[in-house]
């Protein structure tokens, strides 16, 4: 093969790794979205909060990378229920804008908390992995494991929402929740129990993340705007729009980015995104 | 073992229901009828904790429900459907149902259970059981099915039917009405049934309320509100095939 063309196949393949962990990343905003009809604004910065929860774990607890990651994933998951309890709740009836301000309010909360306990500085787990060979590929280790542990993740909600009753009542409740009561089903419950799955998959994408990435602060605002915008590409509330986005963007940002420069990937990812906005302003696949 | 005494609901300055008694025994099916705003919808939304009443008690078994949220009602066993039937389209029918068996008490039924109750109450109603069937394609009467097996699947003491008839043809209409009446006779359910139309539903249930404006201004058998002065001018008035649908159930 010529060596433009591995660089590209490998462009190709990252963009798909890159799809998995954004599929998760827009699948638990989305999720909130199409349940609650809130979006979390700060959705991003639960999973900063998650990732330092990791570092700090194995790093000062000296905890395993395996005990510390499901550790992680429960304290985003109980964030993910309080934040519903204590801030969505309130503002549950109020006007979608005072929802996003609130959220938005979350977003920069977080952050700055963030900032006063953990600095300013750079953090890093410290994980280093050879890269996996595939031909004349070379493939980043850590961003398969995270391909395939997102997956798992995409896989084992799905699981739950096609197959329990709890899932049953969660896809019921975002189509209407006014008459779920009547049935004996008590929404507020439903709706902790949403935001709980919501944070469980933002830490699940701390744990994936926090293996490529360093820690800092502000980390939330490289990837928050990207899985709000998969999530508005695919139809917002759109389970499966949001997944099919999530690839096509990632393909936008590998190969946009070999063919000119990274940063171009993410310029016509981002001039893509408006395309559509104009074409079909629900979403690729519509709206839930 | 349904008893609504003195209830009033106000909206504001307007109210849609204003000191509403009755009294619902074990196994028995009464109607709520009444011109369309007469505040049967308003009652029922009341009893089954949607609204709160603004005075007046709602008592179920002997005890005071008018404060309880809806899902405490519905635990208790007190089941509403509604008028313009509100499937989950994009749950399949028996997910629908099995929701309803699954959470309606409160205790939840082991899962197994929970899909036979499902399975029992669509086939009460005579809709399919099996798990790919859809909403989609459901008619106006099948629809209506499928909120009777809703409420069904809750295992309720007492079912709330809203307009059970609204939107049916003749022929419909008397097997819904059928099927109220099949309802009680296999599940010893006890019924309130709401209806704007007389037709069908004269002929099922054992005692009858006509409600105006708000206020109640007829109750007995049925035979006998149809010939209330007051019930004919406020409402039959306007509906002679009802007055005939009466005499000839006496006839018959």
């Amino acid at each position: 093969m010529e060596i433009f063309d591995i660089f590209l196949l490998e462009a190709v393949v990252n963009g798909i790794l890159l799809g998995g962990l954004l599929a998760l990343l827009s699948l638990g905003l989305n999720l909130i979205f199409g349940v609650i009809d809130v979006v979390w604004i700060c959705y991003a910065e639960l999973i900063m909060i998650g990732m330092y929860a990791v570092f700090m774990l194995h790093t000062q607890q000296g905890w395993p990378l395996l005990a510390a990651m499901p550790a992680g994933i429960a304290i985003v998951a109980a964030l993910g229920a309080a934040l519903h309890q204590f801030v969505i709740r309130p503002v549950l009836a109020a006007e979608p804008i005072n929802q996003l301000l609130v959220t938005g309010g979350m977003l920069f909360l977080l952050q700055a908390a963030a900032t006063l306990a953990f600095g300013i500085d750079f953090r890093n787990l410290g994980v280093r992995m050879q890269p996996i060979l595939v031909g004349e590929m070379s493939i980043s280790a850590p961003r398969v494991i995270a391909f395939v542990a997102a997956l798992a993740g995409v896989g084992a909600t799905w699981l739950l929402l096609s197959r329990t009753f709890i899932g049953t009542a969660i896809r019921a409740i975002s189509q209407d929740r006014a008459i779920m009561p009547l049935m004996g089903v008590n929404p507020d419950r439903v709706f902790v129990i949403t935001s709980a799955l919501g944070g469980a998959l933002a830490g699940l994408g701390a744990c994936l993340l926090v293996l490529q990435y360093d820690i800092h602060p502000a980390i939330g605002l490289s990837f928050g705007p990207i899985t709000f915008l998969i999530c508005v590409l695919g139809g917002l509330g759109n389970l499966l729009g949001g997944l099919v986005a999530a690839f096509i963007f990632a393909q936008f940002i590998s190969v946009g980015g070999f063919f000119f420069h990274l940063e171009w990937g993410y310029v016509i990812a981002f001039a893509f995104f408006i395309a559509v906005m104009f074409w079909r302003p629900q979403g690729i696949l519509g709206g839930k | 073992m349904l008893e609504v005494s003195g209830l009033t609901k106000r909206f504001g300055g307007f109210a849609a229901v204003s000191n509403v008694s009755f009294r619902l025994a074990e196994g028995e099916i009464l109607g709520l009828i009444g011109p369309n705003g007469s505040g049967k919808s308003t009652t029922f939304n009341v009893v089954a904790g949607l609204y709160a009443p603004t005075s007046g008690s709602v008592r179920f078994l002997g005890e005071e429900i008018g404060a309880l949220p809806p899902a405490a009602v519905c635990h208790r066993g007190i089941a509403r459907t509604f008028q313009i039937p509100r499937p989950f389209r994009r749950l399949s029918l028996l997910e629908n149902v099995a929701l309803a068996a699954f959470y309606g008490r409160g205790e939840h039924p082991p899962r197994a259970k929970a899909w036979e109750m499902a399975k029992d109450a669509l086939a009460l109603v005579k809709l399919p059981t099996h798990p790919a069937a859809r909403v989609d394609g459901l008619g106006a009467a099948g629809l209506k099915k499928l909120e009777l097996a809703r409420a069904l699947a809750t295992q309720p003491k007492v079912l709330l039917a809203d307009e059970s008839l609204g939107g049916l043809d003749e022929q419909e209409m008397e097997q819904a009405a059928d099927m109220l009446a099949m309802i009680r006779r296999e599940r010893g359910v006890s019924v309130v049934w709401v209806e704007h139309i007389m037709g069908a539903l004269m002929r099922v249930v054992d005692r009858c309320i006509v409600l105006d404006h708000g206020e109640v201004i007829a109750a007995g058998k049925p035979q006998d509100v149809a010939r209330d002065p007051r019930v004919i001018e406020v409402y039959l008035g306007t509906d002679a095939s009802a007055v005939q649908a009466v005499t000839d159930a006496r006839v018959a």
